[in-house]
């Protein structure tokens, strides 16, 4: 068992955001949070790297316990993907990629090999874009060298929020394709939020379906299709039924 | 004029370097203020809101009467340390508000990668929040740079030196190549600054040290102008307040005395008569020139400088605060036992002499009105210019209710402009100074003063407190006793005033006719 999610609970004023939301992450698996909007997912993920405090619960990472170090210590261990990347726009894209091995202190030559293989694996070659900077870049090559750069760490989980939002369709198929790649090659774990059902799909090994701050149904993507446990699970696979029917039905008659 | 062109640029090092010192000193202590407390307001609403309150209401007094105001505030210290507090004030606030909304403006998720990817809080600061507002931190500090190297124009009346010497002292003798002079070089300096501030930041922003080149060459070449006083050993001409006396002896030689003068024309010419006389025995002078009535006195008081002439009555209504008339010598003898008894400080002799308040009118105005004595404007619709100071004192009042002038509508102005004012009917009256040279070039006519109401003016000369030992000093000023009447004293007055010389030639013309050469 890698990661080790215990209890976490978080409010904001009044509002339980996350309540008592628990689940654990085998070495290289993945985990989707799907949900709508203000179901808990984001704050359930920023309490994984304690972005967000939790109220109450524990984080445990490789039998590390995520409270008793600091938390910048803490977050040198998990990269972590966002919307719009977050590049930093005075760095160049090698000072983005390469900003934790520089926390982490890293010998530069290890820096420089780290830089080399990031960007390649990327689609992003060091000497054509490690000089430039975020704004001379596309959103989604600026989406790949947020990747890169959370990945730079060696982390051995990676959390993503949202991080094909903000892509067309085209740009972020074959960025999930990428990543997908670059988790059977690195063999990273991976916590995905997201509140589409087939990036969930295309990425997940399974899926944790959020409700009003708690998971209402964990386990692979076949589970939730066949044995939906709540009428929230149902209503969220709802629009992909239609979607999918509507696809194949095309599908069938252009074929005939 | 070429002579006062001469002079004009003789004193030019030592008026630049204040200005700098003043302008340079004041915008790094501003710095060093509102970029901690920016950084601290920007987070944190509760301290952001009255720290900008605070510095938009230092920013709303005008910059003059917040030089003034830190003379009384400093315990009547002048000189370059109220000139520097104030300004520093000046530069917080645009500096102060552009930090913040500096700040407040970096991208969220730019600040949530920062700590996502392993930054501490400072780090984040150091290597996001900070480079990223820089822009606009630095586009305050070029306001600020604009602001207090033009309000440091300001500080020659509380006694900093200062390009603004140039301009008070053009204003009041009504030489405007001087005031030109003045605000030409001011504008200047507070373009290259501007220009020296932008090639830094451009420096800083491509990481060019192309442009740090060019910022810090632009920046020599704006200090080599003021170094030129340090290499030339008159460093102490800057004007800090703070000279070295050396032991006392019976010889001026390698003394420096700092003579104070106030800010027009015959105390110009005084303070250069006083510098060449105290020359002429050796000692260093160093002038402190366009300073106000209680500045020039609480800096004598507090030995900030040496000796300066006032009139006695002023000293009486400004100071002692009494408002009833006295006789000439009663007035002179009560004034120079307050100075002592109160103030420590040394009369040291009648010039001779008076420098009253006189009412004056043109001709014409006289001639229509029929007017003669102050008596005779009783009941009359005139308007009456003055120097600000003179409608707020108990004189002013005693006249005015002595005589019936309640109908008189009172205008305050620069003394530079009344006597124009006055001559082409602009105003019905002025209060002319009875030693003013253009008394008799714009042929005033002086209304008597049947009563007796207005006060005496002898001037007299001032010694400081902890110079009143030094026998040197007294013995040199004592040839000057006496030597000046008020013929001869408006004679010098109108070299300037008129005849459009400098204050440095007709200085020379007094002590020539002073000391008999």
């Amino acid at each position: 068992m890698l990661l080790q999610a215990e209890n976490l609970t978080r409010t904001f004023g009044e509002t339980i955001a996350v309540d008592q939301v628990s689940f654990t992450l085998e070495a290289g698996e993945t985990l989707a949070l799907i949900g709508h909007s203000g179901c808990g997912k984001t704050t359930t993920l920023k309490m994984l790297n304690r972005l967000i405090e939790p109220d109450a619960g524990k984080v445990k990472l490789a039998g590390a316990d995520a409270f008793e170090m600091a938390g910048p210590e803490w977050r040198r261990r998990i990269g972590f993907v966002i919307q719009q990347a977050g590049l930093f726009p005075h760095r160049t894209v090698a000072e983005n990629v390469l900003v934790t091995p520089r926390l982490l202190g890293w010998e530069r030559d290890r820096q420089a090999a780290k830089l080399e293989a990031l960007l390649d694996m990327v689609g992003l070659p060091a000497g054509d874009y490690a000089h430039r900077y975020p704004a001379e870049l596309s959103g989604g090559q600026r989406q790949r060298v947020g990747l890169a750069r959370a990945l730079a760490g060696e982390p051995d989980i990676v959390l993503m929020d949202e991080p094909f939002a903000a892509l067309d369709p085209l740009t972020k198929d074959s960025l999930i394709e990428d990543i997908a790649r670059m988790k059977r090659e690195l063999g990273f774990a991976s916590v995905l939020v997201t509140h589409d059902f087939s990036e969930a799909l295309r990425l997940a090994d399974r899926i944790a379906v959020m409700d009003g701050g708690r998971i209402v149904q964990i386990g692979p993507a076949e589970t939730l299709i066949s044995a939906p446990a709540s009428p929230a699970v149902d209503a969220l696979l709802k629009a992909p039924r239609s979607m999918a029917e509507q696809v194949a039905k095309a599908f069938r008659e252009a074929d005939a | 004029m070429m002579g006062g062109l001469a002079e004009e640029w003789a004193v030019f090092p030592g008026h630049y370097a204040g200005h700098l010192r003043l302008a340079l000193g004041a915008l790094l202590m501003g710095l060093v203020v509102s970029v901690p407390l920016g950084i601290l307001s920007a987070r944190r609403q509760a301290l952001a809101g009255p720290a900008l309150a605070t510095a938009s209401v230092v920013q709303t007094i005008p910059g003059l009467a917040l030089l003034a105001l830190m003379v009384p505030l400093m315990g009547g210290m002048i000189g370059f340390w109220p000139a520097f507090a104030a300004l520093s004030l000046y530069s917080i606030l645009p500096m102060l508000r552009n930090t913040i909304v500096g700040l407040q403006g970096v991208d969220t998720d730019v600040r949530e990668a920062a700590l996502a990817v392993g930054m501490t809080a400072n780090q984040r600061l150091r290597e996001v929040d900070l480079p990223l507002a820089a822009p606009v931190i630095v586009a305050g500090l070029r306001t600020a740079s604009a602001w207090v190297v033009g309000t440091a124009t300001l500080s020659t009346p509380v006694g900093a030196r200062s390009l603004g010497n140039y301009i008070f002292q053009g204003l009041q003798t009504r030489n405007w190549e001087m005031v030109l002079f003045g605000c030409l070089i001011s504008a200047a300096l507070a373009l290259a600054l501007d220009q020296v501030i932008a090639q830094f930041e451009k420096s800083a922003q491509k990481r060019s040290r192309l442009h740090g080149l060019a910022g810090l060459a632009g920046l020599l070449l704006v200090i080599a102008p003021a170094l030129t006083v340090l290499s030339s050993g008159a460093a102490g001409q800057g004007g800090t307040g703070d000279v070295d006396r050396p032991a006392l002896t019976d010889s001026l030689e390698g003394q420096t005395i700092v003579v104070g003068s106030k800010g027009f024309t015959e105390q110009y010419i005084l303070a250069d008569l006083l510098k060449r006389t105290l020359e002429a025995e050796g000692a260093r002078v160093e002038i402190r020139d366009g300073l106000g009535t209680t500045v020039a006195f609480d800096a004598l008081a507090n030995g900030s400088i040496d000796v300066y002439v006032d009139y006695s009555g002023t000293i009486w209504a400004a100071l002692m605060k009494r408002e009833e008339p006295a006789q000439r010598s009663a007035m002179y003898a009560k004034v120079t036992a307050w100075l002592m008894n109160e103030r420590g400080v040394l009369a040291a002799g009648k010039l001779g002499f008076e420098n009253a308040y006189a009412f004056a009118t043109s001709p014409e105005t006289a001639e229509d009105s029929d007017l003669q004595t102050i008596g005779d404007l009783s009941g009359r619709n005139l308007s009456i210019a003055s120097d600000p100071e003179f409608f707020g004192r108990s004189e002013w009042m005693r006249t005015r209710d002595a005589y019936g002038l309640q109908s008189l509508e009172t205008r305050s102005m620069d003394s530079a402009f009344m006597y124009d004012a006055v001559r082409r009917g602009e105003v019905g009256l002025i209060t002319a100074y009875t030693t003013d040279g253009r008394i008799d070039a714009f042929d005033l006519v002086l209304l008597e003063d049947t009563r007796a109401v207005l006060p005496p003016y002898d001037a007299f000369l001032l010694v400081a407190p902890d110079a009143t030992e030094n026998t040197a000093l007294l013995n040199a000023l004592e040839p000057l006793q006496g030597t000046i009447s008020t013929e001869l004293m408006r004679a010098a007055n109108s070299k300037v005033d008129i005849e459009r010389q400098s204050v440095g030639e007709a200085g020379a013309w007094l002590y020539r006719q002073v000391m008999g050469e």
